[in-house]
């Protein structure tokens, strides 16, 4: 199938500013796409620029097919979007609000449905500004999909969301992609990209600085899974002279590098073997979060190496 | 232009509205309020009236007589009788601390039936510019009504006679075109230009940009909420006037085509502002500067008629003083061919309005 979002060389600049600074990337239809990166990254903006709600700089955006900013009427017939900081009439329900789009785009949307869908069913009736924060996020994303989107474009949806409104989206997300749209999310909470996500990537001063999918990215940028136990440094000591694996030890833990399957076994027999009174152990591995917080910081400090999983 | 998406926008702005207690509250309260209020201060009740000094040197003719009970009708005035001789009077009114005074010529009554020029003499004390005003406006006003019935009797075929017997119009008949007029341009005015801004700060507009509404259609369900809203306080303005005051002024169909144009042109224009302004201060400010010229100099709070000359042209430049003069035609003088030419200038103005706002203003940035 092809390409639901193609971009190249895209490039946005506020005056000297390169808040997008060359950038490329396609999402596949019918996939959930993430977009990750600190604040001030880009994400908005490029988000924007894919929705027709900005303009270019330069380079070349195709959103099913569509210059976004110049075809902007038919594209917008066939995305859902929920801006970063959405707002709406003050005064208005959230039911009026459905029917309002439904009229607009000359779909019948079942109000309650759509309500019940984002976990909203209760507030049917409330006026906009007695909402709190989630939940207008929550109205955002029914009304974004008043119009039976091929594209949803989620920026920040769960942000301000209780860990049960999130999940609630997630699963809407999901039911989203199971329905064949494709999804664009930008998001800060890397589990959440990590779950959901069949590629994200990782921008950061405008540039992209990894891109894949997740469990690509956390092989490609993260440390080896480690075993972890809580011990006097006199372990680490032993497991080194012992073991030939990276050791190190701090704050009273010691870390051990796993390079092969064999390897728990072997280091767990070394433990016992040294003689040394050890509590607690762990096996760790790098989430897209530990991966995320390195690569920014890397890139921050100018000693990222440039290369893209895939 | 789609009427489900006009009318599905109408909904949400009418419900807007109806959900501010405060803004609904004042926009019905407000009409009765300024009725009242310029109605107190003007009109003939209370202290409003003022002393006017008269020296009759056409000896008590019956057509003098008659211009004495005009000016008392309009009770504007209270007259008092003097004797003076006519070279003495200036100063015999400054004597007596009057500020107005008048002189009915000899020969009035023989002139007048004649139809030759004659001019009664108004003394007015600069100071006191109140009732100088006011003065000249009831004087002036019964020498036109006196000219009218001379025209109408000299008319040649002689059918022609509907003015005869006609009220003096008084102030408040004047007062409440005037004042649908002021609110027709003052309510869209300030809050479009607010909207326009408001909007495109909190991001609405750009909400709005992702549905199939287009500007026009929005702009369009702004301006029937807006002649909703004129029809509504147009009636409460003329119910006050005529409950208050006593006004006679004639409501007919001929006044629906302002209350259409009027918002259509300043709905329209409010918008024009708001968008060509890059700030919300800026937006308020350039606002102002087109407005209050308008709200005063437009016929609003006295006739245009009644300008220095330099005054008057400048009226005529101004939108809303088609507006006004046309509902002055049609609610007090019967002249429909004036009120059609007003209403054809108005829309006309409107339709360029119009066009221009929803050239000027975007849903997107940039
Ligand atoms: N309209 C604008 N004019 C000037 N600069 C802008 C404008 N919009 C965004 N920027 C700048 O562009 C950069 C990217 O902003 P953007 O909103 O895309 O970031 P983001 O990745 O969405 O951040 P966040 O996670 O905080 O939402 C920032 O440095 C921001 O200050
Ligand atoms: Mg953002």
């Amino acid at each position: 199938m092809a390409d639901a979002i193609e971009v190249e060389h895209l490039i946005k600049r506020y005056g000297d500013l390169a808040a997008v600074n060359d950038i490329a990337f396609r999402v596949a239809s019918g996939s959930v796409f993430s977009f990750l990166g600190p604040n001030g990254a880009g994400k908005t903006t490029t988000t924007e620029i894919l929705e027709g709600l900005r303009r270019r700089t330069e380079g070349t955006v195709r959103v099913l097919g569509l210059d976004p900013w110049t075809d902007s009427r038919p594209l917008h017939d066939r995305i859902g979007v929920i801006p970063q900081d959405f707002r709406f009439f003050e005064k208005i329900t959230p039911r009026e609000a459905i029917e309002y789009y439904g009229s607009l785009f000359g779909t019948r949307p079942d109000a309650g449905d759509l309500l019940a869908r984002v976990q909203l069913a209760d507030k049917a009736e409330s006026r906009f500004d007695t909402l709190s924060g989630g939940q207008k996020q929550k109205l955002g994303l029914a009304l974004s999909l008043t119009n039976n989107p091929e594209i949803c474009f989620l920026d920040e949806p769960t942000t301000g969301l209780d860990p049960t409104a999130r999940r609630a989206i997630w699963k809407v997300i999901r039911s989203l992609k199971a329905e064949g749209r494709t999804v664009f999310l930008t998001t800060h909470y890397l589990e959440e990209a990590e779950l959901l996500a069949d590629r994200v990537a990782i921008i950061h001063h405008g540039r992209i600085i990894a891109d894949g999918a997740p469990s690509d990215i956390i092989a490609a940028y993260g440390r080896p899974a480690r075993i972890r136990f809580e011990a006097p440094p006199a372990l680490a000591d032993y497991l080194r002279a012992h073991l030939g694996l990276p050791v190190t030890a701090e704050d009273g833990r010691v870390e051990v590098e796993l390079h092969e399957k064999g390897d728990v076994v072997r280091i767990l027999s070394a433990a016992e073997a040294s003689g040394i009174r050890w509590q607690q152990f762990a096996t760790e591995q790098d989430t897209l979060e530990d991966v995320f917080v390195r690569l920014v910081g890397q890139m921050d400090e100018g000693t990222l190496k440039t290369e893209t999983a895939t | 232009m789609r009427w489900t998406r006009i009318l599905a926008d109408f909904k949400i702005v009418v419900r807007s509205y109806v959900r501010n207690p405060v803004a609904l509250f004042f926009s019905l309260i407000f009409p009765i309020i300024l009725i009242a209020l310029f109605g107190l201060i003007f009109s003939g009740s209370g202290t409003a009236v003022i002393p006017m000094t008269v020296l009759n040197l056409d000896h008590n003719s019956p057509a003098s007589q008659e211009f004495m009970d005009a000016l008392n009708s309009t009770s504007f005035v209270k007259l008092s009788f003097v004797n003076w001789s006519a070279s003495s009077f200036a100063a015999n009114l400054g004597a007596n601390d009057d500020t107005v005074g008048l002189i009915i010529p000899e020969g009035f009554e023989a002139n007048f039936t004649a139809h030759r020029p004659v001019n009664v003499t108004l003394y007015t004390d600069p100071e006191d510019a109140a009732s100088a005003g006011q003065a000249v406006f009831v004087v002036s006003e019964v020498t036109n009504a006196f000219n009218l019935k001379a025209a109408n009797g000299s008319a040649i075929l002689g059918v022609n006679t509907e003015n005869v017997g006609s009220p003096v119009y008084t102030y408040i008949d004047y007062l409440i075109p005037g004042l649908i007029g002021f609110s027709i341009l003052t309510s869209p005015m300030f809050s479009m230009v607010d909207i326009a801004a408001s909007y495109r700060k909190e991001g609405i507009f750009r909400q709005l940009s992702l549905t199939p509404l287009t500007r026009a259609e929005w702009l369009s369900s702004h301006i029937l909420w807006y002649m909703s809203l004129t029809f509504v306080t147009a009636g409460i303005m003329i119910g006050a006037g005529i409950v208050l005051f006593g006004a006679h002024v004639t409501v007919s169909l001929g006044l629906i085509p302002f209350l259409v144009a009027g918002p259509f042109l300043f709905v329209s224009l409010g918008m024009l502002m708001g968008s060509v302004a890059k700030t919300p201060e800026s937006a308020a400010l350039i606002g102002n500067i087109v407005t209050f010229p308008m709200m005063f100099l437009s016929g609003t709070f006295f006739p245009v008629s009644d300008f220095p000359p330099g005054l008057q042209a400048f009226a005529h430049v101004l939108p809303l003083y088609y507006v006004i003069d046309g509902m002055n035609q049609v609610m007090l003088f019967a002249n429909a061919a004036r009120a059609l030419t007003d209403v054809l200038v108005v829309f006309g103005i409107a339709v360029v309005f119009f066009l221009l706002a929803i050239r000027f203003f975007q849903w997107r940035d940039e």
